[in-house]
């Protein structure tokens, strides 16, 4: 199965406690398979273990991006985070590993 | 209405170079940013939310310090070019002493000969304004919950900064204003947009968003070899906007430089920290970013239209720094076939000895756990690994032993342990909460030498 690494790019923001996270369609015509499968549930379920708190999506389809706000992912918070990537800035990363059925 | 195909955008424009975006960065690009980009406004972004509470620690043991530690090296480089080519500078380098910045400034001004005139931007520490039962936004828990703090600081909007810039001033310091602020408020000035211009501000804002990275936008943070290649990373370049007086604009950089402005750099910085791309929230303006377009209009051209705009804020956003104890710190090595094994051994060790004095304590093996913790682990097996403990400590003195205790995995732990380094940091905290605008007094004081000062 592919990885959303080959359909999209992703850069990993961060904000208090809080994660952003964009998944970019490389090419407009892949949007809108990624908006049906990289869903809030989908997201939730790949990044277990590493977002603790809800995940909200925005759809932007001029710009063929997604946008996920995941609350309580970093770990207590960026400033006080015991984690060697305390800003999550890696998580861009993670999420790309997710498999994308076609 | 905004489609991807539509008019120019108007001739009269105003020229802002993103020339720093952060406290860190390089000061090489913002020289050929303002030699030969052709700048209205340079501006300099270089706070994060924990370099200002850093900054207020320095001020209390020195007065006259607590401004941007890079700034006499910043404006050495700088000011002869500013000058020459007649850039206006606009930065938060003042960090927690803005009065402090401009005085030094003002110092090497003299040192250099040249004329400066510079205006303070003040009013952005609310530490004696603050309420400590006031919720934290991040738990709504009192911030009285997390002392001792030792900073408090506003984020002013472009208003605030509007008298510095009506005064003249070559270059502007502030503390603590909203990033994408530095860049709106001399478009308010030059085009006198209104506060309640809100479709203007939010443009404005999707501008000074993009440029406040620095190199960000023009491929820094966005390589990927084979999938997303940038050429000449070494000698990236840093952008610029021409912004139209209606708010639309044109992102790009000098020709020559490293890297690359395209719509898929812009996007993922437009989209960068934004926690609801329909409502950005700043002290300006709540812009709508969901109608935005990006459009390549040339190499390394993207053209930026569609942001739209609510009523800003009622309250302002204030950041609150508390000292939050000491981060230590202790990592050692390990190669070969079963390295992982004896790393996690070695964590297990350190953990069995640490536990008792240690509350939270993290033990990671990275090259494997270190980022993602166990979520995607076991898919390879590095040829090596370290392992990594950490934990926050009261004191100095107490953080020490994590690092001393990995250390002695040397003698007492598993075979093959090397290179085994240890840290300790004092950790600042974090939090925000919100203060009512009337509660902020911003204010803009003059300092100045040279040929103006003179005829003044």
């Amino acid at each position: 199965m592919p990885k959303l690494h080959e359909l999209a790019h992703c850069r990993a923001g961060d904000k208090g406690n809080t994660s952003t996270l964009s998944v970019i369609a490389y090419r407009a015509e892949d949007y809108p398979l990624l908006a049906r499968r990289v869903t809030p549930a989908a997201v939730a379920k790949h990044l277990a273990g590493i977002v603790r708190g809800e995940i909200r999506r925005y759809e932007l389809p001029q710009l063929g991006a997604l946008q996920f706000v995941c609350d309580d992912a970093l770990g207590g918070g960026v400033t006080t985070s015991l984690a060697l990537d305390a800003h999550g800035k890696t998580l861009s990363s993670a999420l790309l590993e997710m498999e994308i059925e076609p | 209405m905004h489609t991807a195909t539509e008019a120019p955008i108007a001739r009269e424009t105003l020229r802002l170079g993103g020339g720093a975006g952060f406290a860190g960065d390089r000061l090489d690009a913002p020289l050929d940013l303002a030699e030969r980009g052709a700048l209205d406004y340079l501006i300099l972004e270089c706070l994060a939310e924990r370099t200002i509470a850093l900054a207020q620690l320095r001020r209390r043991g020195n007065p006259t310090a607590g401004y941007d530690a890079r700034l006499a090296e910043r404006i050495e480089s700088l000011l002869p070019i500013l000058v020459r080519r007649k850039v206006r500078l606009v930065g938060n380098f003042g960090a927690a002493n803005p009065l402090a910045a401009a005085d030094a400034i003002v110092a090497i001004a003299k040192r250099l000969e040249l004329p400066v005139k510079v205006a303070a931007v003040t009013g952005d520490d609310v530490l004696d304004a603050l309420d400590l039962d006031a919720p934290t936004m991040e738990s709504g828990l009192p911030l009285s919950r997390h002392a001792p703090i030792v900073s408090a600081n506003a984020y002013l909007g472009a208003e605030a900064m509007l008298p510095a810039l009506a005064s003249g001033a070559d270059i502007v310091v502030t503390g603590r204003v909203a990033d994408p602020s530095l860049f709106v408020a001399p478009l308010m000035h030059e085009y006198g947009w209104a506060i309640d211009d809100v479709d203007r501000l939010a443009r404005g804002t999707a501008v000074g968003h993009l440029l406040e990275c620095a190199g960000q936008l023009c491929g820094g943070y966005f390589a990927e070899p084979g999938r997303k290649d940038i050429p000449g990373m070494a000698n990236l370049g840093f952008p610029y906007a021409d912004v139209a007086r209606n708010g639309d604009a044109v992102v790009s950089k000098v020709p020559g430089t490293g890297g690359r402005i395209t719509r898929a750099t812009a996007i993922e910085q437009l989209l960068y920290e934004v926690t609801d791309p329909n409502g950005y929230v700043t002290p300006d303006v709540t812009a709508d970013f969901s109608g935005v377009t990006l459009t390549e209009t040339g190499v390394d051209r993207v053209a930026v239209r569609g942001a739209r705009g609510r009523a800003r804020p009622e309250k302002l956003k204030v950041s609150v720094g508390y000292l939050a104890g000491y981060l230590g710190e202790g990592e050692i090595g390990y190669a070969g076939t079963g390295a992982v094994a004896r790393a996690r051994l070695a964590g297990e060790i350190v953990r069995e000895r640490l536990a008792q004095r240690f509350a939270e304590l993290r033990v990671d093996v990275i090259g494997s756990t270190s980022l993602h913790g166990r979520a995607f682990d076991g898919e390879e097996r590095p040829y090596e690994v370290r392992l990594r403990v950490a934990g926050r400590a009261r004191s100095r003195e107490e953080a020490v032993i994590i690092g001393d205790e990995v250390e002695a995995l040397y003698t007492n732990g598993p075979a093959g342990g090397g290179g085994a380094r240890k840290y300790v940091n004092e950790q600042i905290g974090i939090v925000s909460t919100l203060i009512d605008r009337a509660r902020v007094k911003g204010a803009v004081t003059i300092r100045e030498w040279g040929a103006n000062a003179e005829a003044a």
